[in-house]
């Protein structure tokens, strides 16, 4: 039973919730453009967002660059770097600490804003809540992992994460094994960032998928839309002819009967 | 040379009753709706004041417009790109609703479904973000109407810049004016350059500009980024919206909801030529005071016959260049010089303008020593200062504001005395630098202000461009149309869930 649970949650859970998050976004990217946006409430009340904001988003994109290398980059480019494995994560534990630690304030004082101001409160959705909720938790079961890390400095720990999601990627299907003996804070911590995926295309996630970075590339500052292409002549042959007035305000000044004296 | 068309407006602020029918048509036709209730997107304000929403010019605060680089180039005043996105996670420059006004409506429901009671029951307000009774409304969309609140608070006015304003805060000294505002549909728009999306767009072949609610992500740099404070940002679907300049009416040859029920007759709609390739030159001179007439260097005569071969060359449609001909705007701007671009030091090239307002003369005395000129008063002796709406209209250049009220006032004298006297009086064209002929043409346009004299306005020929036949059925209602489920329910989520609103009538 807890063998099939264990498979269910690292083995299967991952394939599904990452499908979800593509497909999802895909389909509402398609499907509902218009919902497609990052809901910021800045507008409605200015507190707490100047910090807050700045505080979370900051963490939550370093914590999400360290994620991604620290997770997903191979162990044997790791090894033939010579970086050590304690050294690794002693690197992940600090850098991801401060950065946890910015985002797990940002975030605490964003949540407090959504439910205790009224103005948010009550404009808010159940996934904006909810979104916010799970992210927070996310955040503390994350620093939380720093505690254990720091009992088993040697880095095995780090290396059965590490084997699990490369195994994951090369579509192992002995990867959930690899996080066998590893603590139930990480287990959390992974099922619940699983669950984030999941439930990021139901939700204002969305917005993570359209950080403006092309904005720095585009050429000069203004754009200009057109219906015909630019600079071709446009067949508009039976334009009507002005009759001493406008071409359908003629017709409407002698309904009114107004003559302009 | 890159020749475009774009539909423009004057507004004759010399007979703006400051009725708000503008405002309210506007409202009922664009933003009756959950999330922009606090929008205006036409507003008429009373000057001086601080406006809607407060402050609104102050661009030290807002950062709103563009800023002159020392190499002479010009980046947003929020800053460039970069700087942008960095403050794309919390914007320091965003107003918040309060700036503008917390949206309110009235108990209207409880006062039928009140129970017997030892008082009459009264409406109170509540607030439509929350759904809580307002105690008490501090501010709304025309707080100042009429010079209301006291003058400290009015005086905060941007425009009494190099004016002594503490005169005119004694009642007999006291003057004001209208303003009607809507967006300025700029050549050179900040709001447009400031978003991260690309969203906003300025459409080439009117000039309007748009936001597209699909491509907006509500990242909300847009709204900081205007000068004129004229994007809203809608809290309910996170996105922002601005005037459309009423567009599905100007492609069919209307004027917009505003001008249509002018109630003073103030609005003009036509086309202007202008030459897209001279915007960024014009947008960067140095001296703020040169940006009115860099502006003007913009446009190009629609009666220059090579002007026309080359608009015909470049695809715009004869129908535009016969209305750019008759344009009421090519003629206030540009003939008569009479019409000017809110704030020009904003370096945005708006295409909204406005002609200044005449005035009573200050005092009986001073009237009385100078009348005898025709009757026509000095114009720096009009109860309005004239810096003041040189601040306004040609960032503090006294000369040209000067020279419009001294037009306006000469076809006042000059009529006067052709139809009251039956005395033609060539002489007076002759000292404003006006032929007989414009000045006749000045009374009949703006004076006389003929339906088919201030709107006119081509239709778009969206046919040349666009299958009809494919189109049919394509458009709806709704910006949120469903999408053809079954079900009710949104898997995505749509707008924000409505606040409890416990005895309130539908928002607004």
């Amino acid at each position: 039973m807890s063998d099939f649970l264990n498979q269910l949650a690292f083995g299967w859970y991952p394939y599904l919730a990452i499908t979800v998050l593509f497909v999802g976004s895909i389909a509402r990217f398609d499907a509902n453009q218009y919902s497609w946006r990052s809901q910021s409430s800045q507008f409605l009340r200015r507190k707490q967002m100047m910090i807050g904001s700045n505080l979370f988003h900051m963490g939550v994109l370093v914590l999400f660059v360290g994620h991604f290398i620290g997770l997903l980059t191979p162990i044997w480019v790791i090894d033939a770097l010579g970086v050590s494995h304690p050294f690794k994560q002693l690197t992940a534990m600090i850098v991801g600490g401060i950065a946890g630690i910015a985002a797990l304030v940002g975030s605490s004082m964003l949540l407090h804003r959504r439910l205790f101001d009224p103005r948010i409160r009550r404009s808010s959705s159940f996934g904006d809540i909810a979104v916010l909720s799970l992210l927070w938790l996310q955040l503390v079961f994350g620093v939380l992992t720093i505690v254990w890390s720091s009992q088993q400095l040697d880095g095995h720990e780090m290396v059965k994460l590490m084997g699990w999601a490369n195994a994951l990627v090369v579509f192992d299907a002995a990867a959930a094994e690899q996080l066998a003996g590893v603590s139930w804070i990480f287990k959390l911590h992974i099922i619940l960032g699983l669950t984030l995926f999941l439930i990021t295309p139901f939700t204002r996630l969305v917005h993570i998928w359209s950080a403006p970075i092309w904005f720095l590339f585009r050429p000069g500052f203004q754009i200009v839309r057109s219906r015909h292409k630019l600079g071709q002549p446009r067949d508009v042959a039976a334009a009507p002819q002005f009759a001493g007035g406008g071409a359908s305000a003629t017709p409407r000044a002698a309904d009114s009967g107004e003559t302009g004296a | 040379m890159k020749i475009r068309a774009q539909i423009s407006m004057v507004l004759n602020l010399d007979k703006c009753i400051g009725c708000h029918t503008c405002s309210i048509t506007c409202k009922n036709v664009w933003t009756n709706r959950e999330g922009v209730e606090y929008a205006w997107f036409n507003n008429v304000e009373t000057k001086p004041g601080i406006g809607y929403p407060k402050d609104w010019e102050n661009q030290e605060r807002w950062h709103g417009g563009w800023t002159r680089k020392k190499n002479g180039r010009i980046i947003p005043k929020q800053g460039s790109k970069w700087r942008i996105l960095a403050k794309i996670f919390a914007n320091p420059h965003l107003p918040e609703i309060d700036d503008f006004y917390e949206p309110y409506t009235f108990e209207y429901e409880w006062l039928q479904k009140a129970p017997e009671l030892q008082a009459q029951p009264s409406a109170k307000p509540r607030s439509l973000l929350t759904g809580d009774v307002i105690n008490k409304i501090e501010w709304s969309g025309n707080w100042e109407d009429m010079l209301g609140g006291e003058f400290s608070s009015r005086g905060r006015d941007y425009n009494f810049e190099g004016v002594e304003k503490e005169i005119y805060s004694q009642f007999e000294e006291t003057f004001m004016m209208y303003l009607p505002r809507l967006c300025e549909h700029c050549l050179n728009p900040t709001c447009l350059a400031s978003c991260p999306s690309g969203a906003i767009y300025k459409r080439e072949e009117d000039g309007i500009v748009l936001i597209d609610q699909e491509k907006c992500r509500g990242w909300r740099m847009c709204v900081s980024g205007c000068p004129y404070k004229k994007i809203y940002y809608n809290w309910s679907t996170g996105k922002s919206e601005k005037c459309i300049f009423c567009y599905p009416r100007i492609e069919t040859g209307q004027p917009t909801v505003c001008s249509e029920t002018c109630v003073g007759r103030i609005r003009y709609l036509g086309v202007v030529l202008y030459d897209a390739d001279k915007i960024e030159e014009a947008a960067s001179v140095e001296d703020p005071k040169d940006l009115y007439p860099a502006q003007l260097g913009v446009f190009l005569d629609p009666h220059d016959p090579e002007v026309q071969a080359k608009a015909r060359e470049q695809g715009i449609p004869d129908a535009w260049l016969e209305a750019a001909r008759r344009s009421p705007i090519w003629k206030m701007a540009m003939e008569w010089k009479v019409a000017f671009p809110l704030h020009p030091e904003y370096r945005t090239l708006p295409m909204v303008w406005y002609v200044p307002p005449l005035s009573p003369i200050q005092s009986a005395h001073e009237a009385g020593k100078i009348s005898s000129l025709d009757g026509m008063p000095d114009v720096r002796s009009l109860r309005i200062p004239l810096r003041y709406l040189a601040n306004l209209l040609t960032a503090g250049d006294e000369a040209p504001v000067a020279t419009a009220l001294e037009r306006m006032l000469a076809m006042r004298s000059y009529m006067r005395a052709k139809s009251v006297e039956g005395r033609i009086d060539p002489s007076i064209p002759e000292r404003v630098g006006l032929s007989q002929d414009k000045i006749e043409d000045m009374y009949k346009t703006m004076a006389l202000a003929a339906y088919e004299d201030r709107y006119v306005i081509p239709t778009t020929h969206r046919e040349a461009d666009e299958d009809a036949y494919k189109m049919r059925g394509s458009a709806g209602f709704a910006f949120d149309a469903d999408s053809g489920g079954t079900t009710k329910t949104n898997l995505f989520g749509g707008p924000k869930r409505a606040p409890d609103k416990k005895y309130m009538d539908v928002p607004t």
